[in-house]
């Protein structure tokens, strides 16, 4: 494939580009750029962090798991890219020295680009913005000092200039199936929309979709697959529509899970909270919402909680178009009811109340995978149970509804006893497995418990420890 | 002088610049290969095929080397010569290396080295310590054990007597840089090897002997690793005879970086231990006697676990005075990765039985177990015994026949505590945390809470500085003063991020009295300091900055004959500081003076050297000085836990550490704030999970969780105890490295002290103390 971007101001055009390298591998390996470094391959440790900035803004993502393709048209700064052309230093590297935040060193680059991307963009929650970064030698204690002292520093011309490079003349799609191959470079297809991704998938249904690739990625990186065919679907602007109606609201496959954790700050928030643990601030910003159902994972955070919402998926296969309601996408482990050649087009939300609430439970705080995910919407009416819509991740092979504990539950009284007289039904809808996260019995147990602590909740007993100060 | 001043690691630029060179980024000669390792995927049982050929076939694939390739197979030991590089057709461990790929990319070679057919006799896999003790499966033949006195007439005797059993997982050290290598042929047969590596002079024996050649023909090199931990201490020796024999065998460069989930298949971990005890106490809980018995899973080569199972049983005691005491260590051998240092080599999981000890003495007895710990420290040193004007003991000396019946400063193990200062340290840390009144205000908060419950504790270190293995306390260093007056500092310790580099060239930029840039700061070279120790033991800034004081102040002395002759005076007349030399009456820059000196024909180069004085010990015995002196500190951890699923958070957490006159306070505090968090994620969330076929589950960042941003304690205050170190260190400043790691203990016993809150009976809280572990302990004092 032939792909252009900006990399530390300069601009670079590549050809025949091997569609599933990935940025770390070429600026270490191919570019000599070895600032930016690789310490796990999978998008878990941050310390290939790069600032990738286009016309939506910028944001750090991290390049062991970015395909070239991906990074088409965009401006990239790697570590080496964060002091001025004349050695001045950023902010962030300055105060990095002086509040002795790195140690051995390795971590740093990441974290120095990470920090550099929430001092550019504003963000103040710096757990958040960092959660992604692991660092083994100090603490994080001196890094944070070091953000904190950074923050009101201007940001520099330097790295303000990226936000105005916009490569016009090559569009990030390109509608050309038989895009250029070279002898290692299998063909690659960039659509620029939703119609052009269908009709092409619908004639290639073995092809693999690639969106944010904090899946795929790994596949590439772990797995060592030969992905064969592959189409990038960042270039359909269309899929990337959020459209909100009195009714509904509709998220477009390609929008990202940050900007779903947006979203749902305004609709949910107990749903935002939730996704502000999922993955890290470089993985949101790469993953996609389509992603995360479409790669049917028992374990995937959006689905339980759009469940609960009563959300509709809607697939597309050419120009036939169905939906259904989401938990009838699972049908069992790792299999969904998707034909060849069909794709996640969009979910829809019905607007309603907020009565939503998401408990996470991880080994982890952040960027952890959950061990178990329940999401519970109930409806209350004169003190009655009107309405209940419970999905767990974790519990089964798939993302599943509650059935028999919402069962339990409707059309009783909202009052400590129906909730324990429900706790039984949990054994009947979930036979969960043990693995290196949780055993069976831990799980269901911290799946009842969540039931519980919606009593908890209703009596303003606090019950979440990220609210205890010390 | 440049000692004593904060300043930044001395690669903190090149950090945050990107520029500071790893292994895998120093360019490499074109044609340079790349290597990766094929791995057993069962824990036990004997190779019956092997096919190679698909592997060979593969794209990029220069070599293949098996088993039947290699005569003699290398050995990759730092001990006992039983880690062969290639599984020899019997495999001890799932993810043991089988055989060694040499490709044109570091892809190619991990690609191929999927693709052997490999069939092998399964058998049953010892994993597990129940397995192990039944098998009689150890290293030695038998339990090492220490006693003094009758610990079990003394348990009998007491008025109260508690026991149990503690799990304590082992830990992935999770270096952000893997494991990597570089071998550079060079003519004539010899090797240059870069790697990343804690122990140079270990990679160069290893090698040469893989390469049958006298150590003098291989040179290793190391500018800096991104972490090591313990973990590169030994782990690194496969891949560097890997890249040897490589490069030998195609006469290219050959490197290899482990992937980072291959590199947590393949290398050792922190043991894990399960420790039994019994005790024995008044009615206030002081100890009259204990028994432990220590079981820690080896592995499967002995590496380390001797010495590593030795500390545990001299950290049996941590800040306590016990009486009575027997300690009995079973060191397992199992069919998994091979156990290694790990920061604390032993010496936390020693401690962390002591302190389950205290815990459950003081849940016992319902009393605040910081009294319980308290009335147990050792006794203060009698005046006089400890501090800059007391004389030192002789070295050699025998220990103590049994105790005296007065003072309580004699450790189980004979050697006198000369300098407890605990004591001190408790009560100011207690004040400074408001250790009593946020006790009771968490006793308060919790009957007020009915789901989320507060815990807090705090608990001591004392941690014992030197090599248990006597010899291994050497350092040697190399210093050339060019006649422009710039400094070359060159010595055997490693830089693995602890700032030990920036440390030494503060000693060698004080003996000169210039600014800390005058002073070059080169890579590690056993071609230029030999035989070397590994930068382990914390004891890295201790020896290095003596032996680089020692070749500085030769030079110093050198210089100043030469200007007292020259302006006729006494060389005691001639002074350093500020970059000038004054000389009888004569001032002039320090360059000056060293292109006199060298215009003088005086020779500016010189080596140093130094040994750690005093020690002396029978391990078998258990008896004798170990150590040269000890490191303390203490730490108070506050924490919440969720009593409906066990999820936990560290609420604040405040630090007292001793690291005597400290040679640079912001590099030592880093130390601590970060070998804190570390401590605590051992302890908490880090968890590594075996399935049933020994297969390791958590192999990965997404899987084994160490301490993200968030999981730091919410307020987080360290200080020093600025103390000069009574041992005559390198300006009576203390090792750093290990000890602060052990205040991680504060938190898991914080733990258990919300978990005691919900419920009559004893939490009995195993580590890591992940939420289902918690959860099933709130289960437990309830039930």
């Amino acid at each position: 494939m032939d792909i252009a971007f900006l990399l530390n101001g300069e601009r670079v055009a590549l050809t025949g580009v091997a569609p599933t390298a990935t940025l770390l591998d070429w600026l270490r390996e191919t570019r000599g750029l070895t600032g930016t470094k690789e310490a796990c391959r999978e998008g878990d440790c941050g310390a290939c962090t790069v600032m990738v900035t286009d016309a939506d803004g910028s944001r750090a993502l991290n390049a062991c798991i970015l395909f070239l393709p991906q990074i088409h048209g965009k401006a990239i700064r790697t570590v080496e890219g964060l002091a001025a052309p004349d050695g001045r230093l950023h902010p962030v590297q300055e105060a990095l020295i002086d509040h002795h935040g790195s140690q051995c060193g390795f971590c740093t680059p990441g974290f120095a680009v990470s920090m550099a991307t929430a001092h550019k963009t504003g963000e103040t929650d710096l757990d958040s913005a960092l959660a992604g970064n692991l660092c083994r030698c100090t603490g994080y204690a001196p890094i944070l000092r070091a953000a904190e002292a950074a923050r009101h520093a201007p940001v520099p011309d330097w790295i303000e200039d990226d936000a105005s490079f916009f490569l016009a003349e090559i569009p990030s799609g390109g509608a050309d199936p038989q895009d250029r191959r070279g002898a290692d470079s299998p063909p690659a297809f960039r659509p620029a929309t939703a119609d052009a991704l269908a009709a092409w998938y619908d004639a290639h249904p073995d092809a693999t979709l690639i969106a944010g690739a904090t899946d795929v990625g790994l596949w590439v990186t772990k797995g060592l697959r030969d992905l064969g065919l592959v189409a990038f679907l960042s270039g359909c602007e269309d899929l990337k529509r959020i459209e909100t109606t009195e009714t509904e609201i509709r998220i477009g496959a390609g929008v990202t899970i940050a900007r779903l954790l947006d979203l749902m700050r305004a609709h949910h928030p107990h749903f935002a909270r939730m996704l502000t643990r999922f993955g890290s601030a470089q993985v949101r910003a790469a993953a996609t919402l389509g992603g995360n159902i479409a790669n049917g994972s028992p374990i995937g955070d959006s689905p339980p909680a759009l469940i609960a919402l009563g959300a509709t998926l809607h697939l597309r296969k050419g120009d036939t178009r169905r939906a259904l309601p989401l938990e009838d996408f699972f049908l069992e482990y790792r299999k969904q009811d998707r034909a060849p050649g069909e794709f996640v087009e969009a979910v829809t939300v019905p607007r309603q109340p907020d009565t939503l609430r998401c408990y996470k439970l991880s080994k982890r705080r952040d960027q952890d995978i959950s061990a178990v995910l329940g999401c519970f919407n109930l409806t209350l009416r004169d003190g009655r149970i009107e309405s209940a819509r419970i999905a767990f991740g974790g519990m089964a092979g798939i993302p599943k509804r509650a059935g028999e504990v919402e069962a339990a539950l409707i059309g009783r009284p909202f009052t400590e006893t129906t909730l324990e007289a429900a706790l039984p039904a949990f054994a009947t809808d979930f036979q969960p497995m043990s693995d290196m996260r949780a055993s069976a019995g831990y799980r269901l147990q911290a799946a009842r418990n969540m039931l519980m602590r919606l009593w908890h909740e209703s009596r303003n007993e606090p019950a979440d420890i990220a609210e205890v100060a010390p | 002088m440049s000692v004593t001043h904060p300043l930044p690691h001395d690669a903190a630029r090149l950090h945050v610049t990107g520029e500071a060179r790893y292994l895998d980024d120093i360019p490499a000669p074109a044609g340079t290969l790349h290597l990766a390792f094929g791995l057993s995927e069962v824990a036990h049982g004997r190779v019956l095929t092997m096919d190679l050929a698909p592997v060979r076939a593969a794209p990029g694939v220069v070599a293949v080397l098996g088993p039947d390739d290699l005569d003699p197979m290398p050995d990759c030991s730092p001990s006992a010569h039983d880690e062969p590089l290639l599984a020899p057709g019997e495999i001890s461990y799932c993810g043991q290396p089988l055989f060694l790929v040499i490709a044109d990319s570091h892809l190619a070679a991990r690609k191929a080295a999927r693709r052997a057919d490999v069939t092998s006799e399964d058998r049953p896999a010892i994993l597990t310590i129940d397995q192990a003790l039944a098998a009689n499966s150890r290293f030695e033949d038998g339990p090492r054990i220490w006693e003094r006195g009758d610990a079990a007439a003394a348990i009998a005797g007491a008025a109260h007597r508690v026991e149990g059993v503690i799990e304590i997982g082992g830990q992935e050290h999770f270096y952000l840089e893997g494991q990597a290598a570089l071998a550079l042929p060079q003519e004539g047969g010899d090797m240059v090897i870069h790697a990343s590596t804690q122990h140079p002079s270990e990679i160069q024996h290893k090698v040469a002997d893989a390469l049958g050649l006298p150590m003098h023909a291989v040179r290793v090199e190391v500018r800096r690793m991104g972490g090591a931990f313990g973990g590169k201490e030994s782990q690194g020796n496969a891949l560097a005879i890997a890249c040897a024999l490589a490069a030998r065998a195609t006469g290219r460069p050959c490197r290899m970086r482990y992937d980072r989930d291959d590199d947590m298949v393949i290398t050792g971990k922190r043991h894990d231990f399960r420790i039994r005890y019994r005790a024995g106490t008044d009615g206030e809980g002081r100890l009259e006697g204990v028994e432990f018995v220590q079981y820690t899973r080896c592995g499967w080569a002995q590496d380390l676990s001797l010495p590593v199972a030795d500390r545990a049983m001299l950290h049996a005691d941590n800040a306590y005075f016990l009486p009575a005491v027997r300690i009995e260590s079973h060191r397992l051998k199992t069919h998994t990765q091979s156990a290694t240092a790990f920061r604390g080599f032993g010496g936390p999981q020693g401690m962390v039985g002591i302190e389950r000890v205290m815990d459950h003495i003081a849940h016992a007895l319902a009393r605040d177990p910081l009294e319980v710990r308290r009335i147990n420290y050792y006794d203060s040193a009698p005046a006089g015994a400890g501090g800059l004007s007391a004389p030192r003991r002789s070295s050699g000396s025998a220990p103590p026949e049994g105790i005296s019946a007065k003072k309580k400063t004699t450790t189980p193990y004979g050697m006198e505590v000369e300098d407890f200062m605990l004591h001190e340290m408790t009560a100011a840390l207690a004040e400074r945390a408001d250790y009593a009144a946020r006790r009771a205000a968490v006793a308060e908060w919790n009957a007020r809470h009915a789901v989320l419950k507060k815990g807090i504790a705090l608990t001591p270190v004392k941690f014992g500085i030197s090599f248990t293995l006597s010899h291994l306390n050497q350092a040697g260093a190399l210093v050339h003063v060019y006649q422009d007056g710039s400094v070359h500092l060159n010595h055997g310790g490693t830089e693995m991020g602890q700032g030990l580099f920036q440390k030494v060239a503060q000693v060698a930029a004080s003996a000169f009295g210039l600014p800390v840039g005058a002073v070059k700061i080169t890579a590690t070279d056993t071609g230029k300091v030999p035989n070397t120790s590994a930068t382990a033991a914390s004891s890295g800034s201790d020896m290095n900055g003596m032996a680089v004081k020692a070749a500085c102040d030769e030079i110093r002395g050198r210089i100043a004959a030469h200007l007292a002759e020259l302006h006729q005076t006494e060389p005691a007349e001639v002074h350093f500081a500020d970059g000038r030399v004054f000389a009888g009456g004569n001032e002039m820059s320090f360059a000056t003076a060293a292109k006199s000196a060298y215009e003088g024909r005086v020779s500016l180069s010189a080596t140093g050297f130094y040994r750690t004085p005093g020690l002396s010990w029978d391990r078998i015995a258990g008896t004798g000085r170990p150590f040269f002196y000890f490191a303390y500190g203490a730490a108070a951890s506050e924490v919440v836990i969720d009593t409906l699923t066990g999820e936990n958070r560290i609420l604040r957490t405040d630090i007292l550490h001793d690291a005597g006159a400290s040679l640079n306070p912001a590099l030592d505090i880093g130390q601590i704030e970060g070998g804190f968090v570390q401590g605590a994620g051992w302890l908490t969330m880090e968890e590594l999970v075996w399935d049933a076929k020994g297969r390791l589950s958590t192999h990965a960042p997404s899987t084994y969780k160490i301490p993200a941003v968030g999981d730091r304690p919410g307020i987080f205050n360290v200080a020093l105890w600025d103390a000069p170190n009574p041992a005559e260190t390198i300006y009576r400043s203390k090792a750093v490295g290990e000890p602060p790691f052990m205040l991680g203990i504060s938190v898991l016993m914080a733990l258990s002290d919300a978990v005691a809150a919900c419920g009559p009976g004893y939490p009995a809280l195993d580590a890591p103390a992940t939420p289902e572990r918690i959860l099933a302990a709130i289960d437990r004092v309830r039930a």
